[in-house]
């Protein structure tokens, strides 16, 4: 005669029984964690508030994109950081993607040379940590740099240690960077704490960018190669109409996971003096010592960063997936 | 695109013939075409004009008396002098089971196509002529003191010793013997933590004090042992039917991996105390090392989730037939196989965790960024950070090259087992 099975191995109940431990025991302990937060919140007097947003922040910030002085307040500082975020983030994307690009066809070129420089400049690359970088950048290379009249002067451009001073179209047609009394002056400034923030991640993410793109290539087989050159293509038309459009299949998915780390990593610019959102956060923490909204708005803004990079790179991946009939 | 880049070169060479010799390769690697010669004569121009450049800068104008003077800082930080012997006594304990794991990883691997199999594969001879010098060259350099130097000398010697006893006597011991070497790992990582951080006998030593490599080490190796069985429930939660067990894994990665680790660290720092009971509130140091793990843990979860998918369904549904419960055919069978495919990706992770940790410096901790920072303010060394930042530029790249290194033998050595039995 059979048994009949017990209930608490009973195929229908097991499932829920699991999940509802799991589901209690995680429930108690975020119930146990917030109301320790409230009730030392409370203790302290910081009970979650948003009024501060609207005081004065008192703090200058060394360049933003947003026009901005200390009587402004909390709210505005923090979107001024938001803002200098973002340009860090689109430009060192866009300059991080050519140069992988660039890195990652070198990979296949026909010289040996240049294919194991490429090989050696991801390996060192990829083996020493951002913030160092980031660190040599600014405080070896760009503060290392001569000023005013030693100054590395090329045409339309001029690198010193104050900045980097690009020529550009002025009122009255194209102005070039001028060495004045106070130092140069040009149509187009930025900072040397940009300029290094920009050169490190560029640098850095360049290289796994191209170890994307060449992963992406090398998934193309080589018949692909062989029957363009047979057909009288040249390289270029080859990689531009029948490589690059089968590769990028490849290439655009993990280029997503490649951006979304980028953006993240600009939250280290305050490793070069630059103020965007993480330092200004900081700063805000400092004066008002109000961690948890701080916290709030620190983890919005990075993940709809990240969302809206994730979905652009979606789009763009329907676009190039292959379409089949 | 106006560079050099063609496509993947295509064999031109005339049927029959094949032009072998060093200068006939050369030619065909550098000089195929006009446009590729003058493009190995100016990268190669570049190339020299940096190397002489760099060198006669490291050997003229350099100052390394930053690094010279504070090599001991760098590497223990301020861990009380008179206490050392301690960690003196756990690097000869590493030094034999890296030798032990060494030997017995790559001294029995497939044997070549003449049938012999190699004591020192080509690899590791490279490996061992480099530590050698490094040990000898290194030292030295510093200007250590005479006993200093010849202890790092032991160290090395005991260490390629033990290489070599293990590779030469170790594949003829019994495997049940052989397969508790690796179980000795978390063993001496806990002798370790008790050596470094005192208690039970011995002075303690507060994390304040702990610095430099020494630190930069033990949070890596915390993070990475403890994120570990974290990350391999969250991709089995990930997987799961259960959608609660799902859903949660899936909140609890996306959360962690879309906030930035600095962001995380700042949490550690600033909320951490206020989220646990007053009174109760660790050392920052371990606080840091917390987040370290949770922040790891998510993304070795995805590493691991990809090994999880490749494991055919075939395999735990043969495994529920045989009777095995779930946890056992997870873990006896689904698993061990998860783990084997995510290896690369894995041990990705992990040197990336080892770089992650350069951000505590941010958060003010003294781990080797932040001691060389630390050293840097000073204005005795005001000027040389560029010495500074070479060093541990080529510290970071030593390190995480030998995890690299390390992750390649340890994927060949499992490659060279057959997929079904055991070892």
């Amino acid at each position: 005669m059979q048994t009949p099975t017990p209930w608490w191995r009973d195929r229908r109940v097991v499932p829920w029984l699991v999940q509802g431990g799991v589901g209690l025991l995680v429930l108690v302990l975020i119930a146990f964690l917030l109301s320790n937060l409230v009730r030392n919140l409370t203790a302290t007097g910081l009970l979650l508030s948003w009024r501060w947003l609207g005081q004065p922040a008192g703090f200058e910030l060394s360049q933003s994109l947003l026009p901005f002085s200390a009587s402004m307040p909390y709210g505005r500082a923090l979107l001024a950081g938001l803002a200098n975020t973002l340009q860090v983030i689109l430009l060192s994307l866009l300059g991080a993607s050519l140069l992988g690009l660039l890195i990652g066809l070198c990979a296949f070129s026909s010289n040996a040379l240049l294919r194991g420089l490429a090989r050696a400049y991801v390996e060192v690359i990829r083996n020493i940590p951002l913030l160092l970088q980031l660190l040599f950048w600014y405080f070896v290379v760009f503060l290392g740099l001569p000023d005013r009249d030693a100054a590395l002067q090329l045409p339309g451009v001029v690198l010193a240690k104050s900045g980097l001073y690009l020529g550009w179209f002025g009122p009255s047609g194209w102005q070039t960077p001028q060495l004045l009394e106070g130092g140069w002056q040009a149509p187009l400034q930025i900072s040397v704490e940009f300029a290094a923030l920009l050169t490190g991640l560029v640098t850095h993410f360049a290289a796994f960018i191209a170890e994307v793109v060449r992963g992406g290539i090398a998934s193309v087989p080589r018949g692909q190669w062989e029957a363009a050159s047979s057909l009288g293509l040249h390289w270029s038309a080859t990689l531009r109409h029948i490589v690059l459009p089968q590769a990028l299949r490849v290439i655009v998915p993990a280029l997503t996971n490649q951006y979304i780390g980028l953006a993240k990593a600009s939250s280290l610019a305050l490793a070069c003096g630059f103020t965007d959102l993480y330092a200004v956060a900081e700063t805000t923490l400092n004066q008002t010592g109000r961690a948890v909204e701080v916290f709030l708005v620190l983890l919005a803004a990075y993940l709809s960063i990240d969302l809206v990079i994730s979905l652009v790179m979606n789009g763009l991946n329907r676009l190039v997936q292959l379409r089949e009939r | 695109m106006n560079g050099p880049p063609t496509p993947p070169p295509i064999d031109a060479r005339p049927a029959g013939r094949l032009a072998t010799g060093l200068a006939a390769r050369l030619r065909r690697a550098l000089f195929a075409t006009p446009v590729d010669a003058l493009l190995s004569v100016v990268l190669l121009a570049l190339l020299i004009w940096g190397a002489v450049g760099l060198l006669s800068w490291a050997t003229t104008r350099a100052d390394w008396a930053v690094v010279r003077l504070n090599s001991a800082l760098l590497l223990v930080g301020r861990y009380p002098l008179e206490q050392q012997w301690r960690l003196w006594l756990l690097a000869v304990l590493l030094a034999a089971q890296a030798g032990l794991s060494w030997g017995l990883l790559r001294a029995s691997p497939r044997p070549d196509r003449l049938g012999r199999v190699p004591l020192w594969p080509r690899n590791d001879r490279l490996a061992a002529v480099l530590l050698a010098l490094l040990a000898l060259v290194l030292p030295a350099a510093l200007g250590l003191a005479l006993t200093l130097q010849l202890r790092w000398w032991a160290l090395t010697g005991l260490l390629l010793l033990i290489r070599w006893l293990a590779g030469r006597w170790g594949p003829q011991r019994q495997a049940r013997l052989r397969r508790l070497v690796p179980a000795l790992w978390p063993l001496l990582y806990v002798l370790g933590l008790w050596l470094i951080g005192g208690g039970l006998g011995l002075r303690a030593v507060t994390p304040s004090d702990w610095g430099g490599l020494l630190l930069t080490l033990l949070m890596a190796s915390f993070a990475m042992a403890l994120s570990f069985p974290l990350g391999v429930l969250l991709a089995l939660g990930r997987r799961s039917a259960l959608p609660l067990l799902r859903w949660g894994s899936v909140a609890y990665i996306e959360f962690i991996r879309g906030a930035p680790l600095i962001t995380l660290l700042f949490v550690g720092q600033n909320i951490l105390g206020f989220l646990l009971p007053a009174g109760l509130n660790p050392d920052r140091v371990w606080r840091a090392a917390w987040v370290l793990t949770f922040f790891a843990a998510a993304y070795l979860a995805e590493a691991i989730r990809s090994g999880l998918a490749g494991v055919p369904r075939g395999q735990l549904e043969a495994a529920r037939s045989l009777g095995l419960s779930m946890p056992q055919a997870l873990i006896h069978i689904v698993i061990p196989q998860a783990l084997r495919i995510a290896l690369p990706a894995l041990m990705g992770q992990f040197i990336a965790l080892l770089q992650d940790t350069t951000l505590l410096s941010l958060i003010g901790l003294l781990d080797l960024l932040g001691t060389a920072r630390s050293v840097m303010a000073n204005p005795q060394f005001l000027g040389h950070s560029s010495e500074m930042y070479l060093t541990l530029a080529v510290l970071y790249w030593l390190c995480c090259a030998a995890l690299g290194l390390g992750s390649r033998a340890l994927e060949h050595r499992l490659a060279s087992r057959p997929t079904g039995g055991g070892p």
